[in-house]
């Protein structure tokens, strides 16, 4: 038995979900080429830097200001 | 009958059929001055933010498009030129058209105001509202200026690419959009006067049947006028610069004859006799007024770039 029913309505919709599909590419590449945009304009990566789940103590100032201190 | 024999029955709309829902052919005079808007802005913008703004810009456009087509379905479907749009003709349904519209105008709004900023979305938001409510739904069946003051729906895309630029609106804008705003009527009503319309069996109350063509004529003559001052006093706002002036004075005085000609026709029967030559003519000659004038900006503003362009 064949695991996919097909039926003429897929058929008929093809044009349709074809174009609905190349939209919803379009869509999701104006996203990310939105995304690396605003992120590449924010500048030096370091400013922007924080921790990314695992805990980075150098970018903590107060870290930083308790080991010059002792 | 079965779910299944209903559906064999029943027109399946193609992507091309929500397309057309867009009004594609308007929408590239929106895309033109848009476009323009953002590069005579002195203000530079990355070329992808550039292209989703027009982007949004241009589906704006065609969302209020797809909403004017749902409310209008009953008087598309008793003119000759409307009768094949999408709803009229069956292909798609009312209550699609005003999804599209509705979703497409919530999406490029919103889209706009992450991509750019909130001023040109909000721009952008009052663009769709003007020409689907204030335009379609009152103006359109109630005033035979209804194309003037709707007008302005058309005329504000130059703003919202110069405030995705800038997020401003300045002077340079404003007179942008008074340009295309005194522009439409001589440039709608001349080419009114020559095509046989039924406007009137619908019950749209257009300048050239409330008031027939005489009338019609002296507002042509009005408009253009009224739109010398604005068309130069761009000339000397920061984006113009002795390009500009030189095509602009250029321009009216060829735009300016031409509706003068219009005017002057001394009777009906002349007009009809030649096939309305000189409406035709300053019909034509609209389209070459409007953009010239914006590739004049384009042209100051790409020589200001090296140096060259502007006082």
């Amino acid at each position: 038995m064949a695991i996919k029913v097909e039926h003429e309505l897929h058929e008929r919709r093809k044009g349709r979900n074809i174009g609905l599909l190349l939209l919803l590419i379009g869509f999701v590449g104006i996203v990310f080429g939105l995304t690396v945009v605003k992120v590449l304009q924010l500048g030096e990566a370091g400013k922007f830097e924080r921790f990314d789940h695992v805990a980075r103590p150098q970018l903590e100032p107060a870290t930083q200001s308790t080991e010059g201190s002792e | 009958m079965t779910d299944a024999s209903l559906q064999d029955t029943t027109y399946e709309a193609s992507m091309g059929d929500y397309f057309a829902l867009l009004k594609p052919r308007v929408m590239s005079l929106v895309v033109f001055t848009a476009l323009a808007g953002l590069f005579v802005a002195p203000v530079p913008v990355h070329p992808f933010i550039a292209f989703v703004g027009i982007l949004c810009i241009a589906v704006g456009a065609g969302a209020s498009a797809a909403l004017n087509m749902w409310w209008d379905a009953d008087i598309d479907r008793i003119m000759k030129r409307t009768v094949g749009r999408p709803i009229p003709s069956g292909r798609v349904q009312p209550e699609e058209a005003l999804a599209i519209g509705l979703a497409l105008s919530g999406f490029s709004v919103v889209l706009l105001g992450l991509a750019a900023n909130w001023l040109a979305a909000g721009l952008l938001a009052f663009t769709i509202f003007f020409y689907a409510v204030v335009y379609t739904i009152w103006l359109k069946r109630s005033t035979p200026q209804n194309i003037v003051i709707g007008g302005l729906s058309g005329a504000l895309p130059p703003m919202i690419g110069w405030a995705v630029a800038t997020g401003t609106v300045t002077v340079e804008s404003a007179l942008m959009v008074a340009l295309i705003f005194m522009w439409t009527p001589p440039h709608f009503w001349s080419l009114a006067i020559f095509v046989k319309s039924d406007y009137g069996r619908a019950g749209v109350p257009m300048l050239t049947e409330t008031h027939g063509r005489r009338v019609t004529r002296n507002h042509i003559l009005g408009y253009m006028v009224a739109l010398v001052p604005v068309s130069l006093a761009i000339a000397f706002t920061s984006i113009g610069g002795p390009i500009y002036l030189v095509t602009a004075v250029a321009l009216n005085l060829w735009f300016g004859k031409a509706c003068y000609d219009v005017w002057a026709r001394a009777s009906e029967d002349e007009a009809e006799a030649d096939r309305f030559a000189l409406e035709r003519r300053a019909f034509k000659v609209s389209l070459a007024y409007l953009f010239l004038h914006f590739t004049a900006l384009m042209a100051e503003a790409a020589l200001r770039g090296v140096g060259f362009g502007g006082w």
